[in-house]
């Protein structure tokens, strides 16, 4: 983080007080916690962990923010570290990557079991074996049904953004959000972020008032028993409080909108009104496939984007409404789930059945591991999708892109 | 839908080679920075591998007047600064480099490479002069703001104020500054 | 959070926010062995108080077992210095 120098105009918007600062998507998460003045901090500090908590712990030590910060010796403990403060009704925050996230697995579904709010970054890296440190999806993806709201990020400025806003989003559905960015490809790189002042997300973010929290003047239960007389209507409340917070990130998002002039939803359609090809994928991946989008428009080649920013909750009718007219949708993703497909690609797949009509439906697993999906891969599945469309029908659905064939003997 | 070979034409992709500990990444940043002040989208991140100090390291900057979006590698570069003398014998360091682009080398003398152009400076002994270690990249962002126009002298000194603190700021702009002022460009 | 015939609203997250639950629920019915305490004997060195599992048994001097929660794992005859808890068979003097 370095000089502040006025902003200049560009497509984040208007609004706000426009401070822009240099810096990586670590220092944005940090820089947004730190905004969200968060009370506990809890972190395990050793690989796969990033530069976030580090950041944060300077944060701490320097006295720029009152917090307690908690060194544990693993990422299970971590996020056990952070139910216990959450129930307390304190403003909680952890970050952590890959193997790490993997290791909290048990806790995620007790943090959103018992409805804690706790807001942690998830820098996407892909998971051991082979070992790998580089950028995929796999890890958040892997655990999809753990309750936690998932939110993913085109740049270091939706990082801020999205980060502030899920203290919100939490706060308000008592639901956890994992805030989920491409490691290395953001999480290492530095670009300009406009950075709101401290009492302009005081302003956004209220006061948190917990309403069970634990307290000795006044005994209480969490983490009771769930016999089956009970445990299937919990599950059931979990669910439906899910789907309804599709409807506050929307608000928030608003909210944010007329405090800060930049926009949010659940997805961004970018190019698609006509689109005949909608290419849909979720995080960095986004920024290469705009400008793909464009180079295609400028031929009058109807090609559209659809990035999706909550895969959980998933936005089904959204998607519907998006992608619906279209004659083909690619879905590009970096993850797989062997056996089938990409999640994405199944996912979407759900939201469409059912549909009267429906585009045909391609998937290309990519960017593996860090593996850099070029402008070269990108157009071989702009390629194949529009292939199908002239063919009517789709012979291979799940395709991977620049896979060297060689290496495994299939040519 | 026949291939698409346009491609955006305002931006200027740079990479730079160093060694690890030699402060490519941060050169790679600084520059970005500078480019940022100056106005323009800038865009800086080191090429993602395992670091270890002492062996190769590559560093990008993307600078455009519009909002740069795409995340992929640069392929292509336009430019490439290179922090080391000695790299030259163990990269490649014209790989990709754009016909007509040039190549700004931390050397005592100009080097070959078809179709580029050269610029020299022997920053080596500046750094050690100027900070007494050989990290060369301030005084290579000197030379790069020479040998090619992009951003301007006194930005990169704003932002080498802005990074190091203190005597070290000062002795890095010192640096950067003697580089500039000694700079040579070779035509193609 | 056991009794099938509640019908109070649930709150989020299994929170239960009115302590002391457990109290409705009286265990003394799964035990087929009694504590029984021979207060000739017994000292009141609390011993059986501090390591009944169940907190069925009073904290006063000499202490005395709640047989409303009591389960009858013998625990307190087991702990007594003086052996004066002896474990009967339900149904028996």
């Amino acid at each position: 983080m370095c000089k502040c120098v006025p902003g200049k105009g560009d497509n984040h918007g208007a609004g706000g007080t426009k401070v822009k600062k240099f810096m990586t998507g670590n220092d944005s998460a940090a820089l947004a916690a730190k905004l969200a003045r968060v009370k506990v901090i809890s972190a395990y500090p050793i690989t796969p962990q990033t530069t976030i908590v580090e950041k944060l712990s300077e944060f701490v030590a320097n006295g720029e923010l009152d917090a307690e910060y908690i060194k544990v010796e693993s990422e299970h403990s971590a996020l056990s570290a952070c139910v216990g403060a959450a129930a307390t009704g304190v403003r909680t925050f952890t970050a952590t990557s890959s193997q790490g996230l993997m290791l909290m697995s048990e806790i995620l579904f007790v943090a959103s079991g018992l409805r804690l709010p706790i807001v942690m970054t998830n820098v996407n890296r892909s998971l051991s074996a082979p070992l790998s440190i580089w950028c995929d999806q796999q890890d958040s993806v892997a655990v999809r049904d753990s309750g936690w709201i998932q939110l993913y990020c085109e740049n270091n400025q939706e990082i801020l953004d999205s980060t502030i806003q899920a203290f919100r989003i939490a706060e308000e559905t008592l639901l956890p959000v994992m805030v989920c960015f491409d490691g290395y490809i953001l999480s290492h790189t530095a670009e300009p972020v406009d950075v709101p002042e401290q009492s302009e997300v005081d302003g956004f973010l209220p006061q948190y008032n917990y309403p069970y929290a634990l307290d000795p003047e006044h005994p209480g239960s969490i983490g009771a028993v769930g016999v089956p007389d009970y445990y299937e209507e919990f599950r059931f409340m979990l669910q439906e409080e899910m789907l309804k917070a599709k409807e506050k990130i929307l608000e928030v998002g608003k909210i944010f909108a007329e405090k800060f002039g930049r926009k949010y939803g659940l997805l961004e359609r970018y190019r698609t009104e006509d689109a005949e090809i909608i290419l849909l994928t979720m995080g960095s991946l986004a920024g290469s496939l705009k400008d793909m989008v464009d180079e295609y428009r400028q031929h009058g080649e109807r090609v559209g984007l659809v990035k999706l920013r909550s895969f959980r909750p998933f936005p089904v009718r959204e998607l519907k409404d998006a992608v619906g007219n279209a004659k083909a949708v690619a879905v590009l993703e970096k993850d797989v789930s062997p056996g089938l497909s990409g999640a994405l690609f199944s996912d979407l797949s759900t939201a469409l059945i059912n549909s009267k009509k429906s585009p045909l439906l391609m998937n290309f697993i990519c960017g593996l591991a860090g593996r850099d999906v070029s402008p070269l891969q990108i157009r071989e599945a702009v390629k194949s999708t529009l292939e199908a469309v002239e063919a009517g029908e789709v012979k291979n659905p799940v395709r991977w892109l620049g896979l060297r064939e060689t290496l495994m003997g299939l040519r | 839908m026949g291939s698409i070979i346009s491609k955006r034409v305002s931006v200027i992709e740079i990479r730079f080679h160093g060694r690890g500990g030699q402060g490519a990444v941060t050169a790679a940043r600084l520059l970005a920075e500078a480019a940022f002040l100056e106005g323009r989208h800038a865009q800086a991140f080191p090429f993602f591998g395992a670091e270890r100090r002492g062996a190769p390291v590559l560093a990008f900057t993307r600078m455009d007047d519009r909002e740069i979006r795409t995340r992929a590698q640069i392929y292509k570069p336009d430019y490439v600064v290179v922090l080391d003398p000695l790299l030259p014998q163990v990269v490649d360091v014209a790989l990709g480099v754009k016909h007509g682009g040039m190549i700004v080398l931390n050397s005592k003398g100009p080097l070959q490479f078809p179709h580029v152009k050269i610029s020299f400076v022997d920053a080596t002994s500046i750094a050690m002069e100027r900070l007494g270690v050989p990290i060369t990249n301030t005084a290579m962002l000197g030379a790069f703001a020479k040998a090619t126009g992009l951003v301007k002298l006194e930005s990169l000194v704003k932002v080498v104020d802005g990074y190091f603190s203190g005597k070290l700021a000062e002795k890095n702009v010192a640096a950067m500054k003697a580089a500039y002022e000694q700079t040579r460009v070779v035509a193609e | 959070m056991s009794s099938h015939t509640s019908t109070k609203k649930l709150l989020p997250g299994a929170v239960i926010m009115d302590p002391g639950s457990t109290e409705q629920n009286e265990t003394g019915s799964w035990r087929s062995m009694r504590p029984v305490t021979d207060y000739e004997k017994c000292t009141s060195c609390m011993s059986c108080w501090l390591y009944c599992p169940d907190s069925a048994i009073s904290c006063e001097k000499p202490p005395k077992v709640d047989y409303r929660y009591c389960k009858g794992c013998g625990i307190c005859a087991n702990v007594c210095p003086v052996k004066a808890i002896t474990m009967v068979p339900e149904g028996q003097k």
